[in-house]
This record gives structure tokens, C-alpha cells and sequence, in this order.
């Protein structure tokens, strides 16, 4: 496939390797924003390639992630409501509130159904005029455009039966939080790509310059993050603090305006909690009050919400790359110390599956399968 | 957050108030919409992320940009590192 | 507290005083069900837990115990393979072949596992009040075909009716019987150190042919079924020198990840694929970059995973190869002593990945 398959070249991925060794004079923590980057780093074994002092830690990008434990109460309780017709991407599907998820939700009864698209809900709507449909719109500002059409175009229809539950979060107060913690490891970023093709990366150059340091915007195929993890190695090799762009045959520092502008629209900044790390002030969007039919959270009257917030979760510092979660007690004895997920892959390929059988993994130390990767085997 | 694919654009069309596309990714074809691309065409590259180009790809940036990591070791053009700016980084930085 | 890496680390916690985990965010999934939900059927974890938890205990014996795709064993000097296989999928019309075509190939497929000769099959229907007629007769005269391609006979069957709403269009079970004629002795736990792992051709093509119909997740493209039947191409393997090899398995529900990952359970070894020799058709990889699915866990109809003696394995891919089912097959990794139980895939880009088992059902994500 074009503009993937030349990004998984393993002789210029070698090549990067080599430069990353060459250059490399000391330790140093770098954090890849989006759960996507993560996902591909462990898909493709990235990790395994680098030199050993350039640690990557995987961050708070994952809105399955830190999606507030209330809000997946709220989602669950719409959900069993015989009247609603629940539509969700698949990501969430697996994710536990208090008591079940939407699979146990669906197993009592409930229509829950996995959409690609959130335009996918009209369709539903129309077809189902006797039901509400109901859109868990979660994402970062990559999928807010997507969810604004959404409800612009129930908007402009007139359509009566669609409403979102809102739940968008916002990178850059996200990093601000990370990087304002006192126990903050983090020395570099790559930058969440896709978020910024739709936001740009102006953004990030004020955070850049208040807290020194490197943020180099990155895709998400293998020589995208390696080449990231190069420039941002090499700004910190020589003292630079600069916003980069990797990922420049996709995006620019204004991003996409016509996103940009549906989103003003539809959505207004706002104050988001998330989940193991408390409210961050402006750093989620809720729908505009002339939207108000399309909120969900103001259709549905959901007051029997009881959650239940366990008190020895340390999620929070998972999330801001101070923890790994081989220090989450209840995964102690599961999680690869070498090769820590983060809070972040939820995923439905069974990749949370990994965060069990990490456990395994504890004999297969680093050297071991670095050796795997760069010598013997098939 | 962010899984979105690069796919070409094989046709256009309008439906109800969007403009739509057809992409082809590997050797499927789906439904797209454009309202955020407004200046793709067809033949051109889109990153599609759930059923909406968010970006089109740049064919010349692709191409200039590759063309510079595949020279990397020619190049020779790396800065070397100026002490006075390691030890101050070194001393915000390292560690908690 | 102790420390690694210079950074406090909290104290273990038992495991066995936390039963059921509630979380924060590492969004645990459930495993504690007090329901049974789709990831059930899926054929990973959750499937594994419910035969290990209430299936096991309750029928365990020698020949359940092994937990192959079939029951091997002899009756007065015969060694016969037995099985059953239910067919639930929806929609049961999909491009390549229907519910009908899938229950004859699974259930034949699943003796020739074995190394068997598939004979007989039984079918039973469970059908849902207000079911077409004519879609009936449209399924049976595709297992009429499938049957005749195999060459087996459907020799008994049962049917019932449920009421509408109660099941789905159709639901049916095959149960199929065989006879092993060659000197074989293939099972989930005969993999060694040095043996080569084969696949037969291209991975994926069944779940997303199934997937390219499921409601809101269409897309256009000439994406078809693998299911055929490989009683053939066993036997043209097994000419190669039966005693070579020591697995067989066809990779569905879970797809070749789990599938693995199982034999490499059940032998205690380790194995090591290498991404770049696995054959996958550029419309499964699009189709799967797009839904952000992973074609090593997606299932498949008409393959095979060999697990085959090394000095032989060659020989085998060129019997297997020459077989019209066979034309994609290539050698795919090795099995070793170390990291028993543990799959591990050398990426295309060099890098290294662990090939765990699937948990429940696979998901389009956006993340």
C-alpha cells in the first residue's frame, strides 16, 4: 500500500538505528503522545530496535484511556435503556464502569451496536425513527471533526432521535500537565500526527519554549516514529528545544481550517476530567448551548449513577510516563518491566490481553530479544 | 486516537449536502467524505480517519522528504553537540 | 519499597487476594462473567476460560483432555477421528460461500486435522420461524456441492424450528467421523525445537470477507471466503512421509496468532515467525489498515498450519505448493526450546513483537 509500505522499510530503519547510536551520548526519556504511536511501536517490535538509552514512554493518548469512570456510567446507563439504540467505535466496547460493559450490556438486552463512522448514525436514525440513537464521541481533536458533521448534519436534516455523549479530550493542556508534574521524567515528545494534521502544531511552540523542550510532530508507520525519535534525540543531544515536523507530507503548522472551522461551530473549549488524573482546566470540548438537543447528557435524565473509584489506582502516573505499570499493584507480577504498555491499549485485538500475559514475559529480558530482532531467528 | 490511513481517491460525488468520495486502500474501496478536503481530486491521496479525509497527502514533500532520509548517511551534516547547551539541559532535565 | 531503574516501585500485591479488579485507568476487560457475552465464542481467552472452567471439569477424559480440533481413538483396531462443529455466522450468505459450505468445510477440515480420511457427516438445523424457504434449499444445495467436493456423504440428519427472533435465520452443527489410514501421529503437543511452521496461503480472507457484510462496516472490493475443504491437500502432504509431521491445524476462529499460540502451549515451546514470509492479499491488508484489525488474528476457512520435522519441511511446502489450495504456502518461522509457550514474531521492520492469544472478539478501533 502506497505511503505505508515504504515506511516499513527495514534497511532505512536500520539505517536510522545506526544514526540513533551514533549520535547518542547519554540516556534519555522520550514520550510518544498518541495511542496510535504506541500501538504501532509494540506492533512492529520499535522499541526493541532502539538504542538502549533512548527510552520511549507511552503517554496519555488514548481516549479510550482516560475516559473518567463516570462518564462510561453514564454511557452503560444509556445504554440499557430500551428506547436506545447505542452506537459506539469499537474501542470502547470492552472498557469496564462500576459494574459491566457495553458486550455484557448487549449479552442483557441492550442495543449496542460498533459503528466505523459516526456518520453511521444517521443512517441508523433514520432507518429507526420509533428510537434515540446515541453516539459515544469520544477522541482527541483527530476525531472532533468527525463527530461536529455528525451532529451538524442531524442539525441541518432536523433529525430528532440522534444525540451525542460527549467525551473529548485536548492534547496540548494534557502535555501541560504532564510536563508541570514535579516527578516528570519526560525530556522529549513525539508529537501526536494525526491530532495535528486536523489542529496544526502552533500549539506546541509556546510549550516548547516554557518547559525546553524538543516536540517533533511524528506519524505513525515505523520510519515516521524512528525518524522522530532521531530529531528529537539530536535537539536534545545539542541543547535544542524547537517544534519539528516529521510528518510533513501531511501536515503543516496551520493544520486543516475547514475541520477547524465545523468544530468552532459545533463545540466550545471546556474543562475535562481525566480519568486517574483529575480535571485539567480547558482541555475537552463540550457541544455549543445551540446544540443542546444533541447532548445527550441533557436528553437523558441519568441520576442513578453510582461509581465506584477504586483508591489505590496510581492510572494517573502510568499515564504521565512516571510509573510504568509493572508499579500498578494489581500488576506487579504481569507486566514486562522492559516493555511497558502504559495505560493505553485497550484495543480490541486483544492487546490488553498483553497486559496479562506481560506477565509471562518477565523472563524474556531486553537483551534477549534484542538479540531475536537483530540476529537469529526465522 | 489516531488510526488513519492514506487512501486514493477514485471518485467523487455529492450526497445529501456532502461531498463524498470513493478511496481505495490496498485493494478495498469505501466511502469517504471530503468536506474537510475540499481541494482533493481524484487521483490524489487522502489520510482517512474514521470515514473522513482529514488531510491530503503531499506527493512532492513525500518524495523530498524520502529522498533525505535515504541520503542520511551521506549527508554528514549533523550538529555536533555544543557543550554549554548539554550541561544545561542535562541539569534541567535528567531525571526527576 | 525497592527500587529499579530509580524509580520507587510500589510492593507486589497477591494476586489471589484481588478477585475481581476494578480499575482505574488500565481499563481491565471483565473476566469475571456472570453472563455469557459474544467474546465467549470468539475462540480466544474468554473460550478458552469457559472449556477450562465449566466444560473440562464437568466431561474430562484422555481423548477431551488433549483438546485437539478432534477426538482421535480406536475401535476394534481402527483408528477413527470424530468431531462437531457449530455454525452460527451472520449473514449467512457472504461472498464465497455460505453457512452451508462453512458447516461441510469445517467439520471436514477438522478430521482432516487428524490426518484422517473425512467419511460421514451428520447435520443438524436449528431454524428461525419465517426463514425463507428458498434460502434453505439455497444452503442445502451448497452443502450437496461441498460434500461432493469432499467427498463425503451426509448420512443423518435433525431439524427443528425456533421462533422468530429466537435464531438468528439458521444455526447448524455438523458432526463428521473419519478414518486414519496412515501412520500418524499429529497432536497439538507433538511440536519440537528445529521444526518449521508452514501456512498453506493467504491469511485473513474468510473473517474479512465476513467482516466487508457486517452492518456499518462495508466496503467494496473482491474480498472472498477461503472455505474449501483440505482433506486433498493433507493427503498429498501426508505422501511426503506421514511420521514428519507432527501438527496440523486449521487457523479459524482466532486466526494463526491463536492458533499458534495454542500449539506452542500445548507442546511447551516457543516459536518465532518472521512478518515478512506471512502471505497476505493486499485486499485483506487494506481492508484490515483501515478497520485497524490485525490479519493475524483474523479467521480463516481453507488454510492450514503445519507444524513439520525440519529435514522434511521443504518437501512438504513443495507437496503442499503443488496443490491448487496450496499455491501461496510458505515456511513461516521455527519452533525453539526457549520462551516456552511464547509466540514471537520478527517484524518487517526488525523489530520484535510477542503474538499473544486472542481475548474476545476482534474490534474495529479508531486508536
Amino acid at each position: 500500500m502506497k505511503y505505508i509500505d515504504e515506511y516499513r522499510d527495514p534497511v532505512l530503519a536500520q539505517k536510522i538505528v545506526e544514526e540513533l547510536h551514533r549520535i547518542q551520548t547519554r540516556p534519555w526519556v522520550i514520550m510518544e503522545v498518541c495511542g496510535g504511536q504506541t500501538h504501532s511501536i509494540v506492533k512492529h517490535g520499535i522499541d526493541y530496535l532502539l538504542p538502549k538509552g533512548v527510552e520511549l514512554v507511552h503517554g496519555p493518548g488514548c481516549p479510550v484511556c482516560v475516559t473518567p469512570l463516570d462518564m462510561i456510567d453514564k454511557a452503560h446507563a444509556i445504554a440499557r435503556r430500551p428506547e436506545v439504540i447505542f452506537c459506539s467505535f469499537g474501542d470502547m466496547l470492552r472498557v469496564p464502569g462500576s459494574q459491566d460493559d457495553l458486550f455484557t450490556i448487549r449479552s442483557q438486552g441492550g442495543d449496542v451496536r460498533v459503528v466505523y463512522s459516526p456518520l453511521d448514525c444517521l443512517k441508523i436514525a433514520r432507518d429507526h425513527p420509533d428510537k434515540q440513537v446515541v453516539f459515544f464521541a469520544i477522541g482527541f481533536e483527530t476525531t472532533t471533526p468527525a463527530n461536529a458533521m455528525l451532529v451538524w448534519q442531524a442539525h441541518e436534516a432536523g433529525l430528532k432521535n440522534v444525540s451525542i455523549l460527549t467525551s473529548h479530550v485536548l492534547v496540548p493542556p494534557a502535555l501541560e500537565a504532564i510536563l508541570q508534574s514535579p516527578h516528570n521524567r519526560v525530556q522529549g515528545f513525539l508529537g501526536p500526527g494525526h491530532v495535528c494534521a486536523v489542529m496544526g502544531y502552533s500549539q506546541y511552540e509556546p510549550i516548547s519554549a516554557r518547559y525546553r523542550v524538543p516536540i517533533v510532530i511524528s506519524g505513525f508507520e515505523p520510519i515516521d516514529i524512528l525518524q522522530g525519535t532521531l530529531m528529537v534525540v539530536r535537539q536534545l543531544e545539542s541543547g535544542r528545544a524547537e517544534v519539528e515536523n516529521q510528518y510533513s507530507r501531511v501536515l503543516n503548522r496551520e493544520g486543516n481550517r475547514p475541520a477547524q472551522d465545523v468544530v468552532a461551530n459545533v463545540f466550545e473549549v471546556s474543562d475535562r476530567t481525566w480519568r486517574g488524573v483529575g480535571t485539567i482546566p480547558g482541555s475537552g470540548y463540550r457541544l455549543r448551548s445551540e446544540f443542546a438537543a444533541y447532548d445527550a447528557e441533557r436528553v437523558f435524565d441519568i441520576h442513578d449513577i453510582n461509581t465506584l473509584e477504586p483508591s489505590n489506582c496510581i492510572s494517573g502516573e502510568i499515564l504521565r510516563g512516571i510509573k510504568k505499570p509493572h508499579d500498578c499493584p494489581a500488576f506487579a507480577t504481569e507486566c514486562n518491566p522492559q516493555h511497558p504498555l502504559g495505560a493505553t491499549m485497550v484495543s480490541a485485538e486483544g492487546a490488553c490481553a498483553a497486559y496479562y500475559t506481560y506477565g509471562r514475559h518477565l523472563s524474556m529480558d531486553r537483551e534477549r530479544l534484542v538479540t531475536i530482532s537483530t540476529g537469529g531467528g526465522a | 486516537m489516531c488510526l488513519a490511513i492514506p487512501g486514493k481517491v477514485l471518485s467523487e460525488y455529492v450526497q445529501g449536502s456532502m461531498r463524498m468520495a470513493k478511496v481505495k486502500f490496498g485493494g478495498i474501496v469505501r466511502e469517504v467524505c471530503l468536506e474537510y478536503v475540499p481541494e482533493a481530486q481524484v487521483g490524489d491521496f487522502v489520510l482517512v480517519h474514521v470515514g473522513f479525509a482529514i488531510s491530503r497527502v503531499d506527493p512532492e514533500e513525500a518524495e523530498r522528504t524520502y529522498q533525505l532520509l535515504q541520503e542520511m548517511d551521506q549527508l554528514g551534516e549533523l550538529d555536533e553537540p555544543e557543550f554549554g547547551e548539554i550541561a544545561t539541559h542535562a541539569a534541567k532535565g535528567g531525571g526527576s | 519499597m525497592n527500587s529499579r531503574d530509580g524509580i520507587a516501585v510500589a510492593e507486589s500485591v497477591d494476586m489471589s487476594e484481588k478477585k475481581q479488579l476494578e480499575f482505574g485507568a488500565c481499563p481491565l476487560p471483565i473476566f469475571d462473567h456472570k453472563h455469557i457475552v459474544l467474546g465467549h465464542g470468539s475462540g480466544g481467552k474468554l473460550t478458552a476460560e469457559l472449556i477450562e472452567k465449566i466444560f473440562l471439569p464437568a466431561f474430562t477424559n484422555p481423548a477431551l483432555d488433549k483438546l485437539d480440533d478432534q477426538a482421535v481413538f480406536e475401535v476394534q483396531e481402527s483408528r477413527l477421528a470424530f468431531t462437531t462443529d457449530s455454525f452460527v455466522v451472520t449473514p449467512i450468505f457472504f461472498p464465497g460461500g455460505d453457512i452451508g459450505s462453512l458447516a461441510v468445510n469445517g467439520t471436514v477440515n477438522d478430521l482432516a486435522m487428524s490426518g484422517a480420511r473425512p467419511l460421514y457427516l451428520a447435520a443438524a438445523f436449528i431454524l428461525e420461524e419465517g426463514l425463507p424457504t428458498a434460502q434453505l434449499q439455497r444452503v442445502v444445495q451448497s452443502m450437496r456441492a461441498a460434500a461432493a467436493a469432499a467427498g463425503v456423504q451426509l448420512v443423518t440428519g435433525d431439524t427443528k424450528v425456533v421462533n422468530r427472533g429466537k435464531g438468528d435465520k439458521m444455526f447448524i452443527t455438523t458432526t463428521g467421523i473419519g478414518v486414519i489410514e496412515h501412520a500418524v501421529n499429529i497432536s497439538a503437543d507433538r511440536a519440537r525445537p528445529g521444526d518449521k511452521v508452514i501456512v498453506s496461503g493467504y491469511i485473513g480472507d474468510h473473517g474479512m470477507a465476513i467482516m466487508s457484510c457486517r452492518e456499518n462496516l462495508e466496503f467494496e472490493g473482491t474480498i472472498e471466503s477461503d472455505c474449501a475443504p483440505l482433506n486433498g491437500l493433507v493427503y498429498a502432504m501426508l505422501e511426503a512421509g506421514p511420521e514428519h509431521i507432527h501438527c496440523l491445524r486449521d487457523p479459524t476462529r482466532g486466526g494463526v496468532a491463536t492458533t499458534l499460540n495454542e500449539i506452542a502451549a500445548r507442546s511447551r515451546v516457543g516459536m518465532r515467525l518472521t512478518e515478512s514470509s506471512i502471505p497476505i492479499r493486499e485486499s485483506v491488508q487494506g481492508a484490515c489498515a483501515v478497520l485497524g484489525l490485525d490479519p493475524l488474528y483474523v479467521a480463516n476457512e481453507g488454510k492450514l498450519l503445519a507444524v513439520v520435522e525440519a529435514k522434511a519441511a521443504d518437501a512438504v511446502l513443495s507437496r503442499i505448493r503443488q496443490h491448487p489450495l496450496g499455491a501461496q504456502a510458505d515456511i513461516i518461522g521455527e519452533v525453539v526450546a526457549e520462551h516456552p509457550g511464547m509466540v514471537l514474531l520478527k517484524t518487517g521492520i526488525g523489530g520484535t513483537r510477542v503474538l499473544d492469544v486472542m481475548f474476545g472478539e476482534q474490534l474495529p478501533r479508531i486508536c
